[in-house]
């Protein structure tokens, strides 16, 4: 066999700098806390800093909340509750939703471009997926407000008073979006925390609740890390708790709710399966490939990050995912044509830079793409690994970068077993051009999403959420209203 | 002299036989100076042993056709109410007045005929086609948990097990079940019905002993997905949903009040012991989106 | 033959990566939603300053001017060649288009016009653009273009026949083509906007590459749609793909539709990303166009004098 043909990339015409203008953009100095419908100073007198992980420089102080300002939060939604919220109609409701989706609508470049600076995230992505997602969270769900009885037949939903959320740093207005839309549509009031990487569009949206009008103290916005989240979940008058993060945090949040009648919904790690069958449509599953496990830099929980290629098409498949590779753009999130933006902090990146290391000393080959990395900022090409086993450590634990694995099967019954085999369930990918196949696989995956012959769709009408140790409860959809109502 | 009466020798249930228990030890519920038999008091190998044969049988009982798993409740439900007058005396036996007795046991049978009705029901109650933006069809619809631990309810010897499994079975689900601690007698009764009711083997797999020995093992199993808890005890709720983290068990806390109420025919039951699956897939529409073809 | 003899004597005659020809009911599968994606990845692409400017150079040296009218008269096609020759009189340093493109009665006359300049005729043939002819008529035709000096012809294939399944007697066609064509290089047109599933279009590339085309075409221009980028994207995968069995490379040709810069540029971007750098030059992509060219050059005005520009100073024919 002579030397297989290969493609060049990068040679002959290269694209010039598009960068996303971060004019316009009116960022502040400091933000404190959004308490109570007004911006108030922490009582831990603590700020931190706020870095863009692109340039490492610091783009704003956050105030940092503690037991009391937490406390004054959930005060504060407590207030709102009784006085307010739950005593306005449920159509007037509904209508501050919808401002709300309007005004995020109206500010989006604002939105994404902050995102973007903040958490690392490609400008394409913030853009295109991100900001309008959130827009559209808040619209489907503002409409449910005034029709909660159409979900549940035979039942009158209740709310259940304050919810405590958690978001991480992946998606921060998105998840923003995710809890807090389905908690205001049922009745609830809010004490929000974001991830201490991320915290600006959170404000950002505490601005978009402020001009929205909506009534004081039903959506309160906190900073700060483990502390203040540990602060939220063991606050005795929160009602609910719904967190978004690792499988570690969630069982500690779990365990800490023992013996209370706080309901919780947790939305936890992953370690999908993608599956390519031979007879898959294969250049729409490379593409799916590529977005499965490479969107927003693998800081997905539902990344398909063990590949499953059956073995009489691995190697068109590799050859095909490597040529598409070599065409991804690494840099600049800023940038519209940037397809891998940074990593999210420099302790992220350790973690995927130690998974790494393991890979290739389990004896694993690894393939990465040649893209040059700017000199400043946190950065991961993107990677893969063939040569693997079930019995990996980078096959069994998520690493939440831009790493796959990638194994072969020969049958269906192997692919099943091995793509059940992980305590996680969030989600599945099966490529294939056999309808009854699908359905097959598509029952068989002990995972909440499946996608079959995509990857990595979101949509406010389309609930996920795990089975296993991937955590509890929905969000999106009708089946996202029942984690915040009484029944 | 009268004929020397023959009494029965009460097992457990697990995969569809009925094993004494492996710890060899028994013990004896009284009602009041009246000792209602030797109970095998089960061990945490017993717990595990039907694990497996819940597990080993999930597959077989999920994968049967909805309407199928509706007929065997319906088949369960005739041979409780072909068995009505031995658990009328048992229940008598456990402490029971004659007419508490006969109204738990028709609730017992009709508690079963509802939810049989319920099995191929539930999913298009549930079930939901999503309107997404993209192209692509997308539908979300309930699947069994798995496997699922029952503590039943303390006070009551048959519908309180009925109230539990049925909602749980009806899901697709396969349990484990501890039994009332001093009422156990329906519960090994109810095995021979449901031993005798086209149920597979392993579906429902019922234990009897003590919950102080038991509660522990049944909520840290790492291969169970469910709990449901029937009762009160702050101390045992605590307890299960403390050991449940550890592979993020699904609980449910079941009063379960009034049990003769209707309230408690309710597909919300079902609801509690199933997994919402998300389905996407594309759809091919020429030149409808996009730049289309 | 015996298959077994007969691939030992391909190996020994060093021809061992001559690609098997396959079973071409058996083509890869595509899914439509899946190629929108991919498109979507292409056309968000933010294509600026040099890079534009490079581009639309290259497009303009890519373009194959044509006019392919019942109306076509010698004073029509005299005036092509005339704008062919020169694009932009007031930016003579431009690359010129790579081919001008006209019916079989017009290639001598073509010819003649363009003789000492780089661009070469091509001619659509073989009973275009329905091709519902014989195989002689159509061998006669293409003969015609090429005996008259054509460079290049364009091909269409019986879609009908392909429609009926009949895929060894479309191939065989295509062949025969081939073979009429000498050392003209052959473009076969799948007429994709007849063809109704990207399934199909993936098809027809496999059917035309295997048949020995030195390029696929999407259109003749007479059908709508006409050329699009998921059907481009399908068939620069049809050529990927064969090139990674072979290591030979087939060029390609979308037509019709294409009149603006920008969409141009996104044609551009995906030959980059699915082919790669080699095939960024008239030797292996083409656009087949008629008004496409005043569009480029106004917009290379554009990045040259920093003025949104008018039709009024860019000629017609």
């Amino acid at each position: 066999m002579g030397k297989s043909p290969t493609l060049e990339f990068d040679s002959k015409w290269n694209l010039s700098p598009a960068p996303e203008s971060t004019g316009h953009i009116n960022l502040k100095e400091q933000y404190d806390l959004f308490i109570g419908g007004k911006w108030v100073k922490p009582a831990s007198k603590k700020y931190f800093d706020t870095i863009n992980p692109a340039t490492e420089k610091v783009l704003a102080k956050v105030a940092e909340a503690n037991e009391k300002d937490v406390n004054r939060a959930v005060l504060a939604a407590r207030k709102a509750y009784n006085e307010v919220w739950s005593k306005l109609s449920a159509g007037e409701r509904g209508k501050y939703i919808y401002r709300i989706a309007r005004l995020i609508q109206e500010r989006a470049r604002e939105f994404s471009v902050i995102e973007s600076m903040d958490g690392g995230k490609v400008i394409r992505e913030s853009r295109d997926v991100d900001v309008p997602l959130a827009a559209a969270h808040f619209f489907y769900y503002a409409g449910w407000a005034d029709k909660l009885k159409y979900a549940f037949p035979n039942r009158n939903p209740q709310p259940l008073g304050v919810a405590g959320q958690i978001i991480p740093w992946n998606f921060p207005l998105l998840m923003a979006a995710w809890k807090i839309a389905p908690a205001l549509a049922t009745g609830n009031t809010v004490v929000i925390k974001s991830a201490e990487t991320t915290p600006l569009t959170l404000y950002k949206l505490a601005e978009v609740i402020e001009s929205a009008g909506l009534p004081p103290g039903v959506v309160n916005i906190v900073s700060g890390a483990g502390e203040t989240g540990a602060a939220i979940v063991n606050h005795p008058d929160v009602n609910k708790i719904a967190f978004t993060g690792s499988t570690g945090v969630g069982k500690i949040i779990q365990r800490a709710v023992v013996g209370t009648n706080k309901k919780t919904t947790l939305e936890l790690g992953g370690k999908a399966a993608n599956i390519v069958f031979e007879d898959a449509p294969l250049d729409q599953a490379v593409e799916g490939i590529i977005n499965g496990i490479y969107f927003n830099q693998g800081h997905v929980c539902c990344a398909g990050s063990r590949l499953f290629i059956q073995e009489s098409v691995k190697d068109t498949v590799l050859r095909k995912l490597r040529d598409r590779m070599e065409s991804l753009i690494v840099g600049d999130p800023m940038d519209k044509n940037t397809d891998i933006g940074a990593i999210n902090s420099k302790e992220q990146l350790g973690i995927i830079k130690k998974y790494i290391e393991v890979g290739k000393k389990e004896g694993a080959t690894m393939y990465q793409n040649s893209c040059d990395l700017p000199k400043k900022g946190y950065w991961c090409r993107p990677t893969l690994f063939t040569n693997v086993s079930q019995s990996s450590r980078i096959v069994q634990e998520e690493i939440f970068g831009p790493v796959l694995a990638v194994q072969t099967f020969r049958t269906i019954d192997e692919v099943i077993a091995k793509a059940n085999n992980s305590p996680y369930g969030l989600s599945a990918g099966v490529w294939t051009d056999k309808g009854s196949k699908i359905f097959n696989l598509t029952s068989q995956m002990k995972a909440g999403i499946v996608w079959a012959n995509s990857y990595n769709k979101f949509d406010p009408t389309s609930p996920f959420g795990g089975y296993k140790e991937s955590g509890f409860g929905r969000e999106g959809g009708l089946h996202g209203l029942k984690p915040y109502l009484n029944l | 002299m009268g004929r020397v009466e023959i009494m029965k020798t009460y097992k457990i249930y697990i995969g569809g036989a009925f094993p004494r228990t492996e710890s060899g030890r028994y013990y004896t519920p009284m009602n009041g100076e009246k000792a209602l038999g030797n109970i095998c008091l089960s061990s945490r190998k017993d717990v595990r042993n039907a694990v497996v044969a819940a597990r080993v049988t999930h597959n077989k009982w999920a994968g049967k056709s909805a309407a199928n798993r509706s007929q065997i409740l319906y088949r369960i439900a005739e041979m409780l109410e072909g068995r009505k007058n031995q658990f009328i005396a048992e229940l008598i036996l456990q402490g029971s007045t004659k007419s508490q007795a006969a109204k738990e046991v028709i609730a017992s049978v009709d508690r079963l005929i509802y939810y049989a009705g319920w099995c191929d029901k539930f999913s298009q109650v549930f079930s939901s086609v999503n309107p997404v933006a993209s192209a692509h069809f997308n539908f979300t619809a309930p699947e069994p948990m798995g496997v699922v631990s029952i503590i039943c309810k303390e006070e009551s010897g048959l519908l309180g097990i009925v109230s539990a499994i049925a909602p749980v079975l009806a899901g697709g689900n396969t349990c484990v079940l501890l039994a009332s601690e001093q009422r156990p007698l329906c519960a090994i009764t109810f095995a021979e019905v449901l031993n005798s009711s086209d149920v597979p083997g392993g579906t429902v797999n019922i234990l009897t002993g003590k919950r102080s020995e038991l509660i522990e093992h049944m909520a840290s199993h790492m291969d169970v997905n469910g709990f449901l808890y029937c009762g009160t005890d702050n101390e045992e709720i605590n307890t299960v949903q403390q050991l449940a983290v550890e592979n993020l068990k699904r609980v449910t806390i079941s009063p379960l009040e009034d049990l003769l109420n209707e309230d408690h025919n309710t597909p919300y039951y079902i609801d509690d012991f199933v997994e919402m699956k998300t389905t996407w897939h594309p759809i091919e529409k020429i030149g409808a989106t996009g730049s289309g073809y | 033959m015996d298959l077994v003899i007969f691939a030992e004597q391909q190996a020994f005659m060093g021809k061992s990566r001559a690609p098997q020809i396959p079973d071409f009911r058996l083509t890869p599968r595509i899914d439509q939603v899946g190629v929108g994606e991919r498109i979507s990845r292409i056309t968000t692409r933010s294509i600026k300053s040099n890079a534009k400017l490079q581009g639309l150079k290259m497009i303009l040296n890519m373009i194959d001017l044509t006019t392919l009218e019942g109306a076509d008269t010698r004073g029509k096609v005299s005036q092509l060649c005339n704008k062919a020759k020169f694009l932009h009189a007031s930016n003579p340093d431009l690359p010129t288009v790579a081919a001008v493109c006209v019916y079989p009665n017009f290639v001598s006359q073509a010819k003649k016009a363009l003789l000492g300049s780089p661009i070469n005729v091509a001619s659509v043939a073989t009973a275009f653009p329905a091709g519902q002819s014989s195989l002689d008529v159509k061998i006669a035709d293409t003969k015609l273009a090429v005996d008259n000096g054509a460079d290049e012809v364009d091909m269409v294939i019986s879609r009908g026949r392909f429609h009926q399944g009949e895929y060894n007697y479309v191939f065989d066609e295509i062949a025969a083509v081939k073979e009429a064509c000498g050392s003209a290089r052959l473009k076969v047109i799948l007429e994709t906007g007849e063809l109704g599933a990207l399934d199909k279009v993936r098809r027809a590339s496999d059917i035309a590459i295997y048949a020995g085309a030195d390029f696929i075409k999407t259109s003749t221009g007479k059908i709508s749609p006409a050329a699009t980028l998921p059907v481009t994207c399908v068939m620069l995968e049809a050529i990927r793909d064969y090139f990674y069995e072979s290591g030979t490379m087939i060029g390609m040709k979308p037509a019709g539709g294409i009149s603006n810069s920008k969409l141009a540029l996104q044609y551009l971007m995906l030959v980059k990303e699915t082919l790669g750098d080699a095939w960024l030059s008239n030797q292996w992509f083409r656009y087949g166009a008629s008004s496409l060219a005043n569009d480029v050059l106004m917009q290379i005005e554009k990045q040259r004098t920093g003025n949104y520009q008018s039709k009024d100073y860019f000629s017609k024919d």
